[in-house]
């Protein structure tokens, strides 16, 4: 079975002064939330789409997913961690709880701030983790990459060889799970994402290629770059 | 849903754009495999009238296309079906007029975006199931047969009953798709194909005679006529129509020509001609054509022939990769594997 996991548990402390999470802010009279749910409704290879939202958003996740899309029986919202890989754990118990999770049980999780997101990107995720077990979606760095500690550079790293991690990353789930628990505190401390746990273990993680308009909305600037994407049309 | 939408922007220039499709309303379809026609190849060149380009880009091309039913809130077909979407799209109801004549109809890929898009939102009275186990490539130009079902389903309305010879101008896929549903439609009717190009002529096995223009002979008379050439040739063809057929035959112009073509009228007087022109087609000519697959599961295999070049499109830049392999075909229609 596949399952969509939407990673919606962020408190938006990049977004400014806004206090309200930026999966809740709108782009042309809707939440980016519903909009990236949106991405993954129509696929029906998703057995159940996850949507995993901050304990006091709970609520208002469920009421913006009732008036803006639809509330159906393929979509779950259930409350999130404290880190991104705890939210995604609570997913896979979510599973483990209401579904038979097995070795070919895979999730597809996905930033809820990335609602560019294509059709061809979801499939290629499902297809290369059931196929390898693990997949990230990245697109080549254009910009050198640059590596430093106090103020100076330590290394510069050959850009051929560098590459930006989007999302969906992709994963066997309880291959996922075993190796979390599998991990000591110190080094759960430096996971930045859940490919890393994989990775740290000396496990192959595949490359999926993503796109570059796949952007995540994490400043304000984002915002204004997503909301001209689409609202362009409007000029039309 | 954010709909990513692949859109001409100049000639030989493809962007990206994106589109809101709203979930509560009609289907959503995922296109699957699209068909490359001439007029998509204009606008890709940039052969139309630059007018006419300014005002009609940027736009997605493509009016060929099959897909599959992903979602439905109006729960007409299942998530999953197979669907050949009809292009034409009304935007008032005629009893009298078809609707791919109403000058307020509008047209995917030519006066509204076409199918080159991730997703197409469409309402249920423009898509028709396929039948399953149909071969994909072939269903991809099932909007290029319903043209032709259409120009034939328009004959025999048209058309005096005496119909033992039908002779058809042309050798590429039009022609080849109108001769074989004559073959079908008109089962009674001899079939004369009249070409240019002695090898292309070969493929016409179905047809009761095929002949080379420059070598027709001098006893040969029809009674009706489909004029499938178009561009530079069509002048010379219909001259050699109005002269080959019989008294009250009718003619049927499917080519398109982008240039005025000059015609005998003096000849279409004295044999009392009728002309008729079609263009496009309508959601009943769709039906009509998928039935005909379903009938006659031969005429799939025959159109099998046609598929040319198959494209995967699984990046940006394939796009434009599919519409020059296009350019540089003999024969045969491009068919692009949609997996953006």
């Amino acid at each position: 079975m596949i399952f969509a996991v939407i990673l919606a548990g962020g408190t938006g402390s990049r977004m400014g002064s806004t206090d309200m999470p930026k999966q809740f802010l709108e782009i042309k009279g809707k939440p980016i939330l519903n909009h990236t749910l949106e991405k993954f409704l129509p696929n029906p290879a998703f057995e159940k789409i996850i949507v995993l939202s901050p304990r006091a958003w709970l609520g208002h996740t469920k009421e913006i997913i009732r008036k803006y899309t639809g509330m159906s029986d393929r979509i779950a919202v259930i409350e999130g961690g404290k880190t991104r890989n705890e939210t995604i754990m609570n997913a896979i118990a979510y599973i483990d709880e209401h579904y038979t999770l097995d070795d070919d049980t895979v999730i597809v999780t996905h930033d809820s701030v990335r609602p560019f997101v294509t059709h061809r990107i979801i499939e290629e995720n499902i297809k290369t983790a059931l196929s390898c077990g693990a997949c990230d979606t990245v697109i080549p760095a254009t910009d050198t990459i640059v590596e430093g500690k106090n103020d100076k550079i330590t290394a510069i790293p050959d850009r051929r060889l560098m590459y930006q991690g989007q999302t969906p990353q992709s994963f066997k789930a309880k291959l996922l799970r075993d190796t979390y628990m599998s991990l000591s505190d110190e080094e759960k401390e430096i996971l930045t994402d859940a490919a890393k746990i994989l990775v740290m273990k000396g496990m192959d993680v595949k490359l999926v290629q993503g796109e570059t308009f796949n952007i995540k909305i994490t400043y304000p600037y984002d915002l204004r770059i997503a909301r001209s994407l689409l609202e362009d049309e409007d000029a039309r | 849903m954010i709909n990513t939408v692949y859109r001409l922007c100049a000639p030989r220039r493809f962007e990206i754009a994106f589109s809101e499709i709203g979930m509560n309303s009609g289907v959503i379809v995922r296109p699957t495999h699209l068909s490359i026609c001439n007029a998509d190849q204009r606008y890709y060149q940039g052969t139309r009238d630059p007018k006419v380009l300014r005002e009609k880009l940027p736009m997605a091309l493509i009016h060929e296309a099959i897909g599959q039913v992903v979602y439905d809130a109006t729960e007409s077909f299942t998530p999953g079906d197979r669907v050949v979407m009809v292009p034409n799209i009304p935007t008032e109801r005629d009893d009298t007029i078809a609707e791919n004549y109403l000058r307020s109809s509008k047209f995917c890929g030519s006066s509204a975006d076409g199918f080159m898009q991730e997703y197409y939102s469409i309402t249920p009275e423009r898509l028709v199931k396929l039948p399953y186990g149909i071969d994909l490539d072939v269903a991809a130009f099932t909007e290029l047969v319903s043209v032709s079902v259409h120009a034939i389903s328009r004959f025999k309305k048209i058309a005096h009953e005496r119909r033992d010879i039908i002779g058809v101008w042309g050798d590429g896929n039009l022609a080849f798709i109108t001769s074989l549903l004559l073959r079908y439609m008109q089962p009674k009717s001899k079939i004369y194909i009249f070409g240019i190009n002695r090898e292309k002529l070969s493929d016409f096995s179905f047809a009761d005679g095929t002949f080379l223009t420059t070598e027709i002979p001098t006893e040969m008379q029809i009674d009706h006529a489909f004029e499938c050439v178009g561009g530079n040739g069509s002048p010379i063809a219909i001259e050699q129509i109005i002269g080959l057929i019989r008294p009250e035959g009718t003619i049927s112009i499917l080519g398109v020509s982008e240039y005025p073509v000059a015609i005998n009228t003096r000849m279409i007087l004295e044999k009392g001609l009728r002309l008729f022109g079609t263009s496009r087609s309508g959601r009943d000519d769709f039906r009509t054509t998928v039935s005909l697959y379903c009938k006659h599961p031969e005429i799939p295999l025959y159109l099998s022939r046609l598929v040319g070049n198959t494209v995967e499109i699984d990046q940006f830049s394939d796009i434009k990769k599919a519409f020059e392999t296009d350019i540089k075909k003999a024969y045969g229609k491009t068919i692009l594997h949609w997996n953006l």
